[in-house]
């Protein structure tokens, strides 16, 4: 096959930041082809450029080895570009049909849609996507909806599809059944661009391979040339280790907090729990089994009746979040930009959320502006946060500075435990290591942590307890030596060890949508 | 049974103004932009209605002006909510005020007085006084309404462009990545919103009464955006509650027997609004993305 898709000398520069400086690319028809790169690295910025959301400042796009000229969604789809977006572009209130054929209704003023009906059902057949067109999107798993993404972008005939980071939002099972979905549309001849930041799933999949950092392409190979050493080193642009973290022995102090009844889901049995003093309690699940509410109901944003909750030895059921908070509750939430930051804000205003009413901060209720600078100062310089200094807005910040940002706001007023929902979701490599080190840090200081995530191997590596969380429900609770991999997959499937053949997720039992 | 019928037939005349009101308000909120202008392009609609008549002497010429200057008053709000992307209530207020100030200055230099015009010939009624005896009558307004809101639901539920309104108004984004240009469909509802909002206006000018009074639309504006909200922002539901609201407001004339407080009597309909938004509004789901930029 020739080539498909031919990018020559790109460059996009939004404001003083050049996201694409100078990008060179070829992609070969009929090939899965993989795009490399932190968050920030322009891998986004890239493929808007190609699907047409964004106009590049110089550069060149050649499809089948012609000049095109794409300034629109709508050019792009003529050169039978689609994309599949990282943040699903799609109609909650509509159902999975009008989803798919609006824009492209291919019908007069009415909307008559059985012979369009026709031509989906059979290609949801042929790719056993298990989709049926009449749903509401908002009833729909996230797996689900991708899969609608990309029946949206095959019903508009397209030859080329762009995936954005994928993965980002899908179990382990619905990743693995994606994988498969991509090998099926290459085998029919369609070209893929896969981007991502794993690399376990580039090299998967990935039959050519470009690395992009800070807007660059730094690293080009094909697949069988490949180690997951020299991409990382590319990526990140120094050495990284994986895992293998330098830890104190495990010896649980006294008990620091303390839950009983908690009702995560309605209908289902109550959970109760405890967390000692030097421990890491990793709470693993798939998205949607009650996480959310465990943290809500922890940190005191929802209160139960009958759930009773013991901070430090003191009962804190009915206490408000800030009390929580000044008793020394540190919380970093699994939604950062709805719980956790002010993205329109500065940075200095962002550290003073929760802060707000300790005695350092103010008098008589007004704010002490000298110290908080002082403090923000301090806190941007231990923990590394990038940014052009003190008053630039948060939202400016990518998501791995974000992070940092609420870790050294959290962590700076000397916790006894630490809430971590989902702490490392859509963060680099280089921020994981640091989310993961600083957390194993506050433990071995004698801390308690609770790590709420769905990354097995956070889990795995960080924990020394494990509590496993499914439709509301514990299904296990033990040390960590005690599970295997394997043995985890199944539970957060919901499956006691047994009939493992229905693991795969991916049905409405797992909702994993708002 | 007499007092009935003229009671159903003071309902439909005061429902008009709100279902029209209504189905403005539900047009330019379904493509996702905020809209409390609907009182000022009614005020506009009344009052160029009223000056279209006078000087041409045919009510219908009236109306036709009232319908113009309605598209050019949606034409503005659009272009100020839309393509310059001002704050959509901000936007709102501002065309309420500038109606309600400078209808009484024209209305001055027309006719020498400011509070109202002189009278201009009535849109004629169906004479429906063979069906059901007295004077019934019904102006031609009910039933060019009762065909907008049929149009409405037809257009919103059972066209592709009623499908892309209503996306546009959810998720505008998502639809523009699916290559359709949103920005036109939010600028024709609010045209069609000023369409309807000048009609419902021209109605109480030159329909129910037969003159331009200042105040003359009195909060109905605001009414039909209410209505709209507690219809569920759709086009049947909107009717429904406008007419609601319409039959409150008639009981106030019916039940003057009782003898209650006249301010009592005045406060009825609003009254209704209030409680009816706050106990059914609160389950109703606005489109997602109303009032984003």
């Amino acid at each position: 096959m020739g080539t498909a898709l031919q990018l020559s000398h790109i460059t996009k520069i939004f404001g003083e930041i050049t996201a694409n400086d100078d990008i060179s690319l070829t992609v070969r028809g009929g090939s899965i082809h993989c795009i490399l790169g932190e968050n920030g690295s322009g891998k986004t910025t890239l493929m808007n450029v190609i699907s047409g959301l964004y106009r590049p400042q110089e550069g060149e796009i050649f499809v089948n080895g012609e000049k095109a000229r794409i300034d629109s969604p709508k050019d792009a789809m003529k050169y039978k570009i689609g994309m599949v977006h990282q943040h699903f572009m799609l109609f909650n209130q509509n159902t999975v049909l009008e989803n798919i054929i609006v824009g492209e209704e291919k019908c007069g003023l009415l909307l008559k849609t059985g012979e369009q009906r026709r031509f989906l059902q059979q290609m949801i057949d042929q790719y056993q996507f298990q989709v049926n067109l009449d749903d509401r999107i908002r009833d729909l798993s996230v797996g689900t909806k991708q899969k609608v993404e990309i029946l949206k972008v095959l019903y508009r005939g397209a030859d080329t599809i762009i995936f954005d980071e994928p993965t980002a939002v899908l179990t382990p099972q619905e990743a693995d059944h994606l994988m498969e979905i991509l090998l099926g549309l290459k085998k029919d001849g369609k070209t893929i661009l896969f981007i991502s930041h794993k690399l376990n799933e580039t090299l998967k999949i990935g039959d050519y391979i470009t690395v992009l950092r800070r807007g660059k392409v730094v690293y080009e190979t094909v697949n069988r040339d490949a180690t997951p050493e020299k991409l990382a080193y590319e990526m990140v642009g120094k050495e990284t280790r994986f895992g293998g973290f330098e830890r104190k022995k495990y010896r649980p102090g006294e008990t620091v907090l303390k839950i009983e009844g908690a009702r995560l889901k309605d209908g289902k049995k109550p959970v109760s729990f405890q967390v000692h003093a030097g421990e890491v309690l990793g709470i693993a699940g798939v998205d949607g089994n009650g996480q959310q509410e465990l943290e809500q109901l922890l940190i005191g944003l929802t209160k139960q009746r009958n759930c009773r909750l013991e901070f430090c030895g003191k009962d804190m059921s009915q206490a408000p979040v800030l009390e929580r908070k000044m008793a020394g509750m540190a919380y970093i939430p699994s939604d950062r930009l709805e719980y956790a930051v002010m993205e329109g804000q500065t940075l200095t205003f962002n550290y003073l959320l929760g802060n707000h009413s300790r005695e350092e901060f103010q008098s008589h209720g007004l704010l002490r502006n000298k110290q908080l600078n002082a403090y923000t100062e301090e806190c941007i310089s231990t923990y590394d946060v990038r940014t052009a200094g003190a008053r630039e807005r948060l939202g400016n910040l990518s998501g791995g500075n974000q992070q940092k940002m609420v870790l050294s706001r959290e962590l700076s007023q000397k916790p006894k435990l630490i809430l971590a929902g989902q702490p490392t979701r859509g963060l680099d490599i280089g921020a994981i290591e640091f989310v993961h080190t600083t957390l194993l840090e506050e433990r071995d200081k004698g801390n308690a942590i609770i790590l709420i995530s769905a990354e097995l191997s956070e889990i795995t590596e960080l924990s020394d307890k494990i509590l496993v969380l499914y439709d509301g429900e514990i299904m296990a609770e033990d040390v960590n030596s005690a599970f295997t991999r394997e043995s985890l997959g199944l539970l957060m499937a919901g499956k006691q060890a047994e009939d493992s053949l229905a693991a795969q997720a991916g049905g409405k039992e797992v909702d994993t949508a708002k | 049974m007499r007092m009935m019928i003229d009671f159903i037939f003071l309902a439909v005349n005061l429902a008009v103004p709100l279902v029209l009101a209504a189905e403005a308000a539900m047009i330019a909120e379904r493509a996702g932009v905020i809209c409390l202008g609907v009182e000022g392009m009614m005020i506009f609609g009344a009052f160029f209605a009223v000056a279209g008549c006078y000087f041409t002497e045919s009510p219908w010429i009236g109306l036709l002006l009232a319908i113009l200057c309605g598209i050019a008053a949606g034409l503005v709000y659009g272009l100020f909510t839309v393509i310059l992307r001002g704050q959509q209530v901000v936007v709102g207020v501002a065309i309420n005020f500038f109606a309600a100030g400078i209808t009484p200055m024209i209305t001055q230099q027309i006719w020498g007085r400011e509070g109202a015009s002189e009278t201009v010939k009535s849109m004629p009624e169906l004479d429906l006084s063979g069906i059901f005896g007295g004077n019934a009558g019904l102006s031609w307004f009910v039933p060019i309404t009762a065909a907008i809101v049929a149009g409405m639901w037809f257009f919103i539920y059972k066209t592709k462009y009623g499908l892309r309104l209503r996306m546009t108004g959810d998720f505008p984004l998502g639809l523009q990545t699916c290559g359709v240009n949103t920005n036109q469909y939010k600028l024709g509802a609010m045209v069609v919103c000023g369409i309807l909002s000048a009609i419902g206006g021209a109605y109480l000018s030159i329909g129910y009464g037969n003159l331009f009074v200042t105040d003359m639309v009195a909060g109905r504006g605001y009414m039909g955006v209410a209505a709209n909200i507690f219809g569920g922002w759709t086009p049947l539901g909107g009717a429904l509650a406008a007419v609601f609201f319409a039959v409150v407001q008639t009981l106030r004339y019916s039940l003057t027997s009782l003898n209650l407080p006249s301010q009592l009597m005045q406060m009825l309909p609003y009254l209704a609004t209030l409680i009816a938004l706050v106990l059914f509004a609160r389950n109703s789901k606005s489109p997602e993305g109303l009032g984003k930029l």
